[in-house]
């Protein structure tokens, strides 16, 4: 049943009612009647062709006792998706892979008749509760595993992770409320209501060491301190407005397990003394922004949200906003300013938001996988969490691991482990057999890590060393194929369309350096150019009002730091290594590779290619448009980069 | 604007008051902090943001009309011209540049012959560049209207928009 709004349910008082629900709804999470199938259907999973495949198996499968079917946030392994669970009748419990429309009713019905499929299978879970649920005896300890499959466990992809911000996402329906109970959830909202005093709650979150994963990394705890220390009203934000490209583990959060978010915010208004939350979405996020609703209706429905939460005099209520596509919103003034309906400027930070931020109140901001973490380090005790990470950098981050990489997908590692581990062990490494070039962390104010510091455990401090940051974790892969000058120039093409405009060191600084690096890209560098950019740089850094622009240069910096042969390659010998600058490379076939198989001649769009069959084959340079489809479509590397 | 877009504007476009009234005073209770919201709701009905719906929408909750064209044109999702009837929206994050979304973006606007941000003659689609959908280990990544479509290729690209019309 899904709860709209007005819908009331029974009203949440206890640890006794909420364990009630969970003795309910825990049946159905581990000891289903019959046979149960969970479809990954976050915005990924239907990406890749899930909603297709739910259809399909709930018109096979309606309602019912038997088999039902049901939709769960990713499991992380985007790459390998539509992903499908299914258990029951005291079979293992599978998780396949690429189960599309065509696959997923063979699977289905192969597993009811014990035919396990095993070509489409992932991996079997051996455990599938979550950290929070340790008092309960595993379920599938009685039950006789498939032989020959691995673990999901074991697995490279998973096995060096530890989910605590992720533990739910791809394990309940992010759309009933009983199912995040079920895992454990709002116990550490109603321990905070019944047995800790707000100052109490904060001292854990000091103490666990929970810095912000969004970006900056500020202290969690001494953020609440210092707003609950102010008089009057005040408000708890979740910023949801992830806009670094090539980062998604806030939309996972969301779509996989909302609740995990809300509990946070409602325990960070119980510590700070709010009594009014927002959630400011970017609308690139609709499913995220459906959920959201669902859950805050669910969470009022049992008394867990509104008035008099879990019985006691403790009020609070969410208001969702969304974003209009405006990736400078993300900062925090600017986050505050549009959630006031205003073009979204930052302002100077001498006083701080959490003096004065939302309508001149005091107001608290983190993000969402900050919120995620907040209950369970409630419920597992600071020193627990401390104990994970590293000293300076406490706790696990998630990472969106994409790019050039063969497992791609989101990874939740503890802090201080090393980028070889995330990029070779977790994700297998480069595809293609093609070097490793360089991984890019922190997107637009980020920078780019070469091979050499590929044992640089990974934590907030040692980030900032290299000349990048963490940022909001997204870890984007390239290879021998990817130009860094090309990518400087992406960045802080980028950076010129979002700039706000308010400030000119920013606005007019962002826009030469681009237009500097446009002229080397197309050919026309000069050999000044890198000193150019590098004093235009320090003069951003230095006199820019806000994060976007001080940061705006690191991309530049890190490239010219590690890649500066590649610059003078473009600058000096008119020659772009990678095959990506237009005007300075041109495609040719390669005479001792070529074996005349005439696949690059049918793919070509411009009919550019021409050659008998068996026969070496010729590019017509004055017809290529050097779109690049020959070289990817050749297996014999015959079509090389001049 | 160009001159042809607004000819179809002040021409084609009729403003429903009615729905305005229910947008503005039931959905948002004309409260001056929901603008950047209204609009949305305005768009997503009007296709874009219709003239004619802003001064309405100045009037009915207070705030000047160059406070809402500020917000409107600040903001990458707003437009003030008719789009097309299918929005194409290609990704253009860092895992999908790195991953070939660059060329791809230059094949469609070479298929369609429209530049970024503009529309087919025959209204057919319109061409947006966005930044990240968050659908990253799929990349390249293009979303027409509500669906997104994972691992485009400059191969694939025409199947794909042979689906709509």
């Amino acid at each position: 049943m899904v709860i709209t709004k007005g819908f009331q349910a029974m009203q949440v008082r206890s640890i006794k009612d909420l364990e009630k629900i969970r003795q309910d709804y825990s049946k159905r999470l581990y000891h289903p009647e019959g046979i149960t199938v969970n479809i990954g259907m976050a915005s990924c999973g239907i990406a890749a062709g899930a909603k297709a495949s739910f259809e399909k198996a709930l018109e096979r499968f309606p309602e019912g006792p038997g088999t039902e079917i049901h939709k769960t946030g990713c499991l992380g392994f985007c790459q390998e998706e539509p992903l499908v669970e299914i258990f029951g009748n005291g079979r293992p419990r599978v998780v396949y892979r690429h189960l599309s429309k065509d696959k997923i009713l063979d699977a289905i019905e192969g597993y009811i008749q014990g035919d396990f499929n095993k070509k489409w299978i992932l991996a079997q879970i051996r455990d599938p509760r979550s950290l929070l649920e340790e008092d309960m005896e595993n379920p599938l300890a009685e039950i006789k595993p498939i032989e020959g499959i691995p673990f999901l466990e074991d697995i490279p992809f998973y096995n060096k992770q530890t989910k605590i911000a992720l533990r739910n996402c791809g394990y309940i329906d992010p759309d009933r409320i009983e199912e995040y109970i079920a895992k454990g959830g709002y116990l550490a909202l109603m321990r905070c209501l019944l047995n800790f005093a707000p100052p109490e709650i904060i001292k854990i979150i000091k103490q666990s060491g929970l810095r912000g994963r969004g970006g900056a990394g500020f202290p969690t705890g001494i953020k609440w301190e210092s707003c609950a220390k102010l008089d009057g009203e005040r408000y708890v934000i979740c910023n949801a407005d992830e806009g670094d490209p090539g980062a998604y583990m806030d939309r996972s959060i969301l779509e996989g397990d909302p609740h995990s978010v809300l509990e946070g915010m409602l325990i960070a208004a119980l510590a700070i003394g709010s009594n009014q939350g927002f959630i400011y979405v970017r609308h690139e996020y609709p499913l995220a922004v459906k959920r959201l609703v669902t859950a805050i209706n669910q969470a009022e429905a049992y008394g867990l949200l509104g008035d008099h939460i879990g019985g006691t005099d403790f009020g609070f209520r969410v208001k969702i906003s969304t974003g209009a596509g405006a990736f400078i919103c993300g900062e925090s003034t600017a986050l505050m300013a549009s959630l006031e309906g205003h073009v979204g400027r930052p302002r100077a930070k001498y006083v701080h938001t959490v003096e004065k931020g939302f309508r001149e109140k005091p107001s608290n901001l983190n993000n969402v996988e900050t919120y995620a973490n907040v209950p369970v380090i409630l419920l597992k005790g600071a020193q627990w969490y401390g104990n994970i990470g590293t000293e300076q950098s406490k706790g696990t981050k998630v990472f969106s691991l994409v790019g050039k990489v063969k497992n791609t997908g989101l990874v939740e590692v503890p802090m201080g482990i090393s980028l070889r581990e995330i990029v070779f062990d977790i994700g297998g490494g480069i595809p293609k057999k093609k070097a490793f070039k360089a991984v890019q962390t922190g997107g637009p104010s980020g920078g780019c890590i070469p091979e050499q510091f590929l044992d640089t455990p990974v934590d907030y401090q040692k980030l900032t060393e290299l000349g990048s940051i963490m940022g909001s974790g997204g870890m984007i892969v390239m290879d021998q194929d990817t130009c860094m000058v090309n990518i400087a120039k992406y960045f802080l093409d980028f950076l010129k369309n979002e700039s706000c405009g308010q400030c000119t060191p920013c606005r007019e600084g962002i826009t030469q350096m681009a237009e500097i690096l446009a002229d080397i890209c197309e050919g026309n560098g000069k050999e000044s150019d890198i000193r150019l950019l590098q004093e235009l740089a320090a003069m951003i850094n230095k006199f820019s009002l806000c994060g976007l622009g001080k940061t705006a240069p690191n991309p530049v910096l890190t490239t010219i730091l590690y890649f500066r042969d590649e610059y003078e390659a473009h600058i000096k010998d008119h020659k772009c290594p990678a095959g990506v600058c237009k005007a300075l490379f041109h495609y040719e076939v390669d005479e001792a590779l070529c074996n005349g198989c005439h696949l690059c001649a049918l793919k070509c769009p411009q009919e550019a290619i021409t050659g008998e069959k068996k026969k070496l084959h010729h590019i017509d340079q004055e017809k290529c448009i050097k779109c690049g489809i020959c070289y990817n479509a050749c297996k014999f590397n015959a079509i090389g980069i001049q | 604007m160009t001159e042809t877009a607004l000819c179809r504007t002040e021409q084609t476009i009729e403003i429903d008051y009615m729905e305005l009234d229910r947008i503005i005073g039931e959905e948002f209770n004309n409260d001056q902090e929901n603008l950047i919201m209204i609009l949305q709701a305005i768009q997503h009905h009007y296709n874009h943001l219709p003239r004619a719906s802003l001064t309405y929408l100045s009037e009915k909750i207070g705030v000047p009309i160059s406070q809402i064209y500020g917000v409107g044109t600040f903001y990458s999702s707003f437009s003030l011209e008719p789009k097309g009837r299918n929005i194409i929206s290609v990704c253009l994050g860092t895992a999908c540049h790195v991953r070939g979304g660059a060329r791809l973006w230059e094949r469609i606007q070479d298929i369609l012959n429209v530049g970024p941000r503009e529309t087919t003659e025959d209204m057919r689609f319109t061409l947006e560049p966005v930044r990240c959908i968050g659908c990253c280990s799929l990349g390249p990544v293009v979303k027409i209207n509500e669906d997104i479509y994972s691992r485009v290729s400059q191969e694939n690209i025409q199947k794909v928009l042979d689906g709509y019309h």
